[in-house]
């Protein structure tokens, strides 16, 4: 599949998925999820990916839906938005959060709606200094989607989820970084460069346990401290199994550079 | 040899059988059930074996029944279908067996993970009926057990609208006792088997009886077999050996007598 609205590379364990459509401020059409699809095939299908990079191209993040692409005629049809939704996505956030992979999200610019929340999807969100966050959903009748409503009190607590969800304002990175909406705020021209260093640095990590870590943060948020607790368990007995934590435990003992190979 | 099941012993007294058919995700063709059905009988004579785990791959436990092999069938075929007499041994089997659910478990597949009587789930296991896409309906079980174990509304818009449910649906429906991380599923239903293996064996036997009773008579003849089943113990070794093990703060050595 070759691609329009997306650009998509795997380099040295690290596939960079770029939102392509800088004019209309990348935002989602059919065309540009099928293909965010399609490159998330590819890198669950790829063992040599271990860390997925996701960033967008000219002065945008992402803009959410292209309106124009599920235009609504005075006196048309009821839309059914819960389709698009369904087919679209939730799929998206879902596979981002479920991806075994740390996934970064290197937010370059404005990201509003949809696009504001599929970074809080990823696991760790760098954005840039003149980058900014908007739930846009509340000025045309909407309600915050991709997750937005999950994420939000859980991330920034319940009083500034609902003045952000409700009022629609923009919050500036600086701002997002304060609140613990994500992780680092970066100079405009370091960003790429930055976002990328860690790819790489990741990509070297123990895949398979980072994919486990991830697991258990993100059931934290639904489970109580004993089924936690059981749940580390679990996973920690999975890790153990693994070839990467043998090594780990060889290296240390060798006092040597550990060589993980993801699994 | 069977030729779509995968037989091991993992524990003391526990059979392991994995369904093998990963070119058609555990389709249930006419041949794995005979297999199946006779492995179960096979482990139903065996003294030695106390429980038996059945599984399937990661994908799918089993994605329906052999499609190509049903539209083969006419009325008269299907009438004379000797998958009816495989479903009834398996379902009859008179030993603990449980399942461990990981991916689909759909139509066919369904309905034999509700012939287990215990049923452990991995987390992205998937539940459902889809017979009524093909214009068809779930012929082993798939309306009856299914209602007994989800109760009438999900059942009913399973078996409508062929849509599956989660695991997690399905756990807090009743339709399976545990969840686990999908990796850990077969091991936990490892361990389920072998704590049970270790218990005395005839009792084991009579309470799964007077389970199964439980969701096919009414309360009073139900309760009549309770307490006959509960009576018939009172005459085995076994039961001395339990109490007398539990007086004397010891594990007790069961030996199926």
């Amino acid at each position: 599949m070759a691609f329009e609205h997306i650009l998509f590379s795997i380099e040295d364990g690290v596939a960079l998925l770029s939102l392509n459509r800088p004019d209309q401020l990348n935002s989602f059409n059919t065309q540009m999820h099928k293909e965010v699809r399609e490159a998330l095939k590819q890198v669950r299908q790829d063992p040599q990916v271990r860390v997925l990079l996701l960033t967008g191209e000219g002065r945008g993040f992402c803009a959410g839906q292209d309106l124009s692409d599920r235009n609504v005629a005075p006196g048309a049809q009821v839309p059914d938005l819960g389709e698009s939704i369904e087919a679209f996505y939730n799929p998206l956030v879902r596979a981002l959060r479920d991806l075994p992979m740390p996934v970064i999200c290197a937010v370059n610019g404005v990201a509003a709606g949809a696009g504001a929340n599929i970074p809080l999807a990823c696991d760790l969100v760098l954005a840039a200094r003149s980058a900014s966050f908007i739930q846009a959903f509340c000025k045309i009748g909407l309600v915050p989607d991709s997750g937005g409503t999950w994420q939000l009190p859980r991330l920034v607590g319940m009083a500034r989820a609902k003045a952000l969800a409700m009022l629609g304002d923009r919050l500036s990175a600086e701002k997002a970084e304060q609140w613990g909406l994500i992780y680092q705020v970066v100079d405009d021209a370091a960003l790429r460069d930055e976002a990328l260093a860690l790819a790489r640095q990741l990509a070297t990590q123990p895949t398979y346990g980072l994919a486990l870590i991830k697991r258990a943060l993100n059931a934290s948020y639904d489970n109580h401290f004993d089924q936690q607790l059981e749940l580390e368990r679990d996973l920690q007995r999975l890790a153990g199994r693994s070839e990467d934590y043998r090594e780990g435990v060889a290296a240390f003992m060798a006092k040597r550079a550990p060589a993980f190979k993801g699994c | 040899m069977p030729r779509y099941l995968v037989l091991q012993a993992p524990e003391d007294g526990v059979r392991l059988i994995t369904l093998q058919r990963p070119e058609a995700l555990n389709a249930l063709c006419t041949e794995l059930l005979a297999e199946l059905a006779a492995e179960l009988e096979s482990a139903e004579r065996d003294p030695a074996t106390r429980a038996v785990v059945l599984t399937g791959s990661r994908k799918a436990f089993a994605a329906g029944a052999d499609i190509r092999e049903m539209a083969e069938r006419d009325l008269v075929g299907i009438l004379n279908d000797p998958r009816v007499g495989h479903w009834q041994r398996i379902a009859g089997f008179a030993k603990p067996l449980i399942a461990a659910v990981n991916g689909y478990a759909l139509g066919g597949g369904c309905e034999l993970v509700m012939c287990a009587d215990i049923v452990i789930a991995g987390e992205d296991a998937r539940f459902g009926q889809p017979e009524i896409n093909l214009g068809i309906i779930p012929g082993a079980g798939g309306t009856q057990r299914l209602l007994r174990a989800v109760g009438k509304p999900l059942a009913m818009q399973m078996v409508l609208t062929g849509e599956p449910i989660t695991a997690r649906q399905a756990q807090q429906a009743g339709l399976v006792s545990e969840l686990t991380q999908p990796e850990l599923a077969v091991e936990r239903a490892l361990q389920v088997a072998a704590s049970i293996a270790r218990k005395a064996p005839l009792a084991v036997r009579l309470a799964k009886e007077a389970l199964l009773k439980a969701g096919d008579t009414d309360l009073a003849t139900g309760l009549r077999f309770e307490r006959h089943a509960f009576t018939l113990l009172a005459g085995t070794a076994d039961r001395d050996e339990g109490i007398r093990a539990f007086q004397e703060k010891r594990p007790a050595h069961y030996l199926g007598q």
